[in-house]
């Protein structure tokens, strides 16, 4: 590389999304060194303690922050496929020998460290799916292209779902920000939120029991699909009444498919929750509804809002929540380190976190955007969604508004793999924006 | 269609969801408290400091009333492991099925904060089963304390101390349920003093409710305050001494120091030993005095409703003498007509009659007060003397509860005319309708410790304090109210013939209560005999010695035991020489009341 080109890329450097990084790992480490705070050995540099731990994973995060902007970006072109096909190989490899750590077989041990293959899988299939759809280019709006670019989501997202690990397959769904981006039909946003929508709905109604005329008690959900039934019907005389007579059979078609959709998504979202998910993911579900028959299910969020709600407008001070010091909250470290923001440093505390990740996410965008290759702005628009996805189900559970899954939040948690992970996934999209000028692909 | 706009829906729905977080974390952290209560419920811990209660001394220093340790069983479910249940009810105790109420009882209340499983583990118990509960985490044993008596008497003037119970709650916020609280007797009346003021530490506890740090620096802490200690009135000897004499017996005895209203002793029998009602066994010893056909529960002393008999004659002697009725001289025929006598006299002056016990003069006596001719309805006339005679009665504090510091005295019945009204109707009763109150039968009802208060007013010669146990709270001294005497508005001069005629009835030949002399001092009394024909007598005697200097009064009650002075009078003697001579000169009196068996009629 020659030394033109390397001031060319400092200068083009994104130094604002950098600045966003590095505040938010601090402000994560602080929290971290709050979560294990112990006042008989508050030694910062105390390598076997979580904190002094996380020290060190952010010095090799800075070392390989460094080197990835330093690497041509052509290089992480063709490193997609390879790095892609390696990381699934790796999926499958940690099925099969992996340590099982919380019910999950999703850790590689490595001594005391372990490594998570699913957090590279993130940047990985973000490659892949910017390269394959760079390579397809106009040629996207295929169904068999359309097809092909679901497998690339799918087939990592298909092992992690074997680990199982939820919450990171429903990070890989938040990629349809992105294919959304490139030209999927608005409609999959609206099926989406209908869903999402559908899917309370049935588990509201499934979990409770209804007395029917002659059948006896059943589950609510019959009067759902019913419901469903009737709402079809209406809105198919309302297409007979008010339409054109030439528009009416794809309206009917229309009507028909999403009906068939919706019965059997509510029917299966219903037997899902009874029959496929174990209890305790079925409570957790419950929870979020305030449904759970046992009282002590809702121990950690309850626990969790507790913390958070007890900040107050300016929190209790650094180092001075009682629900922190005193282990209240269970992970607080790593899935619940949001807690010790909201317990400490109050609202406003909170607040600035969560405009930080705002910021750093439409900052992602925002360079996304002004990418003239449609490898970086894919990737790019990957980035943000993968960032997105892990606020909106890590903030969203210890706010107690989504249920309960473990995913860890982006540079806050504690966790070498995590942090690197997401290291990585930024730092190339940088590498890629800084040199947005000089290529053009 | 410009796919460049897309960027713009999906900032939306970012920044959407960047809006609903700050709106949820608004509403959490500002918005209500009730996450803050909650996080302060679960962090933070009042920890109660009980002071130890207050000692009771006798009058002479000696401890009556110390405490001691006793364990509750706590259990704190959530740190409760998996154990062999059955194992852990085999060593503390308790059935299965009682314990399982109990532990789910516990875990209902709260996963975090300990709860009771078995109260009141004596020390013994207690020594046993903590060797074995290290096995059992979630479980361990709280102190409490309780008390010990350690002469094991005077449980009707002690009361006792025992968990407060939902009443007590509701009256009185100091108490929380599991506190303690005094029952009865002077536990009860002087329980603020007792039990000081609880203090409150504030503390931290972490997730395990181990206390790690106090809260905001100790501001909000209190001290607790230590309870007083109580010197009481009671002589701890002559109490023993008096119970003694009162086994196997139904009744009571008072004594009281007459210079002071002090009480020496006060004696309810059949009673218990108090220590029985400390502990685990309270429970079912309190089940078994509940149910005795005996009730030992109703203490006597105070309670019982008792028709005075002879010894009331005394009090018609003095009102009657002050209000100038009658004088010493004053003799009157014994008519036995109207109302019965016995012995032989015919025309007693004063001194006879009380000697005698002479119902009619008696009669007579009253129906002077009663019928004094200020109306020419003799209804109307016995309508206004009686209530006149009634003031006079409750001056010497007959109707009343005396204002004494022992609890629950019932005030006994002093007929009016309102009385007789409900009874007979207005103005349709006379003084031959009611005679019989004047030789203390009748409607009349009085309780023994005021008969006690009579010996002392007359050994006084016309006064009396308030009765009281105690002596001193602390190191306070007693309350003002038991340093003013109390004055029965019969003038001095008027005691001589009464308090002579009771040192007859006791000293010479013939007297009714031949067994009460004691060998070197001057004892006065009176003998009554309550009659409940066909079934035998009550047995009273009212006395105070030394004549000229009193030490002592004393009054002794012991039911369905026939002649007042063949049972009564002797105990009152043997207490009055045990307490004068420390010694008791002739052991087969003695003998013959600890021999004598009196369980009902």
């Amino acid at each position: 590389m020659s030394a033109t080109r390397r001031q060319e890329i400092r200068k083009n450097l994104d130094w604002v999304t950098l600045g966003l990084y590095f505040l938010l790992v601090l402000i994560g480490w602080t929290a971290i060194y709050s979560a294990n705070f112990d006042p008989d050995h508050q030694a910062i540099f105390d390598f076997k303690a979580d904190h002094g731990k996380q020290l060190i994973w952010m010095g090799i995060c800075t070392f390989i922050a460094l080197v990835l902007l330093n690497t041509e970006g052509e290089f992480f072109i063709r490193f997609s496929v390879i790095s892609y096909v390696s990381v699934l190989v790796l999926l499958i490899l940690v099925l099969i020998i992996g340590k099982k750590v919380g019910g999950a077989r999703s850790w590689f041990g490595v001594g005391s460290f372990g490594i998570q293959p699913s957090e590279f899988a993130k940047t990985t299939t973000a490659l892949m799916l910017a390269w394959f759809i760079a390579q397809t280019g106009p040629r996207f709006k295929a169904l068999s292209t359309r097809i092909q670019a679901a497998l690339v989501i799918g087939i990592p997202a298909g092992l992690i779902l074997l680990q199982p690990d939820a919450g990171t397959v429903l990070v890989f769904a938040g990629l349809v920000f992105a294919l959304y981006r490139e030209g999927l039909s608005g409609n999959i946003l609206i099926v989406g939120f209908g869903a999402i929508i559908l899917a309370i709905v049935a588990i509201l109604s499934g979990a409770t029991t209804v007395e029917y005329p002659g059948f006896g008690e059943q589950s609510g959900i019959y009067v759902m699909l019913f419901v469903l039934v009737i709402l079809g019907a209406l809105i198919f005389f309302g297409v007979r009444s008010f339409t054109l007579p030439r528009y009416r059979r794809k309206n009917y078609r229309i009507v028909a498919l999403s009906l068939a959709g919706a019965l059997a998504f509510s029917f299966a979202v219903n037997f899902g929750i009874e029959e496929i998910l174990q209890p305790h993911q079925r409570e957790r579900i419950y929870v979020l509804f305030g449904m759970n028959e046992n009282p002590d299910a809702d121990y950690n969020i309850r626990h969790a809002k507790a913390a958070i709600g007890s900040g107050g407008w300016t929190g209790k001070g650094y180092l001075n929540g009682p629900m922190t010091r005193y282990k209240f909250v269970p992970e607080q470290h790593t899935d619940f380190i949001f807690c010790t923001i909201g317990e400490e440093w109050g609202f406003f505390g909170s607040m600035f976190v969560v405009a930080l990740f705002i910021a750093l996410i439409l900052r992602v965008i925002h360079l996304a955007e002004r990418q003239r290759s449609q490898f970086s702005r894919v990737y790019g628009y990957s980035v943000a969604s993968i960032l997105f996805m892990h606020l909106l189900i890590n903030v969203g559970m210890v706010l107690g508004i989504a249920p309960v899954i473990g995913i860890p939040l982006p540079f806050f948690s504690y966790g070498g793999s995590s942090l690197m992970g997401f290291t990585i996934l930024l730092m190339i999209m940088l590498r890629l924006d800084g040199e947005r000028f000089s290529v053009f692909r | 269609m410009n796919l460049g706009n897309r960027r713009y829906i999906i900032t939306g729905i970012f920044l959407l969801f960047g809006v609903i977080f700050i709106a949820r974390l608004f509403s959490l952290q500002v918005a209500t408290d009730d996450w803050r209560a909650k996080a302060a419920e679960l962090t933070e811990e009042k920890v109660k400091i009980y002071p130890s209660r207050g000692l009771i001394y006798d009058r002479n220093g000696e401890l009556l009333v110390a405490n001691r340790a006793i364990y509750d069983l706590m259990a704190t479910p959530r740190k409760v492991a998996p154990f062999d249940t059955v194992a852990f009810c085999d060593l503390i105790k308790m059935d299965v099925e009682d314990f399982e109420e109990s532990f789910n009882k516990a875990k209902r209340y709260s996963r975090y904060k300990a709860s009771v499983i078995k109260k009141q583990i004596d020390p013994e118990d207690f020594a046993r089963i903590a060797e074995q509960l290290h096995k059992y985490p979630g479980f361990y044993g709280q102190t409490r304390t309780v008390r010990n008596y350690t002469r094991g008497i005077g449980a009707h003037v002690l009361g006792d101390f025992a968990e407060a119970g939902p009443k007590d709650i509701e009256r009185n916020s100091y108490y929380m349920p599991g506190d303690y609280i005094g029952k009865g007797g002077i536990e009860r009346t002087y329980e603020e003093e007792l039990r000081g003021r609880k203090g409150a530490k504030y503390v931290l506890v972490d997730v395990r409710n181990n206390v790690q740090e106090s809260f905001d620096g100790g501001r909000l802490d209190t001290a607790a305050v230590q309870g007083k200690d109580l010197t009481i009135t009671l002589e701890a000897d002559l109490q023993a001494y008096a119970e003694k004499l009162m086994q196997n017996k139904l009744g009571s005895v008072v004594a009281i120091e007459p210079k002071t209203g002090e009480i020496l002793a006060l004696v309810s029998a059949p009673g218990w030993d108090p220590n029985l009602l400390v502990g685990s066994q309270r429970g079912t010893n309190y089940a078994q005095l509940q149910g005795d056909s005996l009730k030992p529960l109703y203490t006597r002393a105070i309670q019982g409703q008792y028709r005075p008999g002879s010894i009331f004659k005394m009090v018609q002697s003095l009102i009657a003498l002050q209000d100038g009725k009658i004088t010493p001289a004053t003799r009157i025929t014994c008519n036995r007509g109207i109302i019965g006598c016995h012995g032989a006299h015919s025309y007693d002056d004063l001194e006879g009659a009380i000697m005698h016990s002479c119902n009619p003069y008696f009669h007579q006596v009253m129906k002077r007060m009663v019928e004094q001719g200020e109306e020419d309805s003799r209804f109307k006339d016995a309508q206004i003397g009686l209530n006149a005679w009634k003031e006079k009665i409750h001056r010497f504090g007959f109707g009343t509860d005396l204002n004494s510091d022992i609890p629950r005295i019932l005030k006994g019945n002093v007929p009016g005319s309102s009385y007789y009204d409900n009874i007979y109707g207005e103005l349709s009763w006379a003084y031959s309708t009611i005679y019989s109150i004047s030789i203390g039968e009748g409607e009349l009802l009085i309780n023994p410790l005021q008969m006690a208060n009579l010996s002392a007013i007359i050994a006084n010669r016309g006064y009396y304090y308030p009765p009281h146990v105690i002596k001193s709270v602390g190191t306070d001294g007693k309350p003002e109210q038991f340093l003013e005497p109390v004055s029965t508005g019969v003038d001095e001069q008027h005691f001589e013939t009464v308090v002579n005629a009771m040192q007859k009835v006791v000293d010479t030949p013939g007297g009714t209560a031949r067994r009460a002399r004691i060998e070197g001092i001057e004892v006065c009394g009176k003998t009554g005999t309550v009659q409940n024909d066909p079934l035998p007598d009550h047995s009273v005697f009212i006395a105070f010695a030394p004549k000229d200097d009193p030490q002592i009064a004393v009054s002794v009650y012991v039911e369905w035991s026939g002649f007042g002075g063949t049972w009564a009078a002797p105990i009152a003697s043997l207490l009055i020489e045990q307490y004068l001579n420390d010694s008791i000169a002739n052991p087969a009196k003695e003998q013959r009341i600890l021999d004598a068996e009196f369980l009902g009629p």
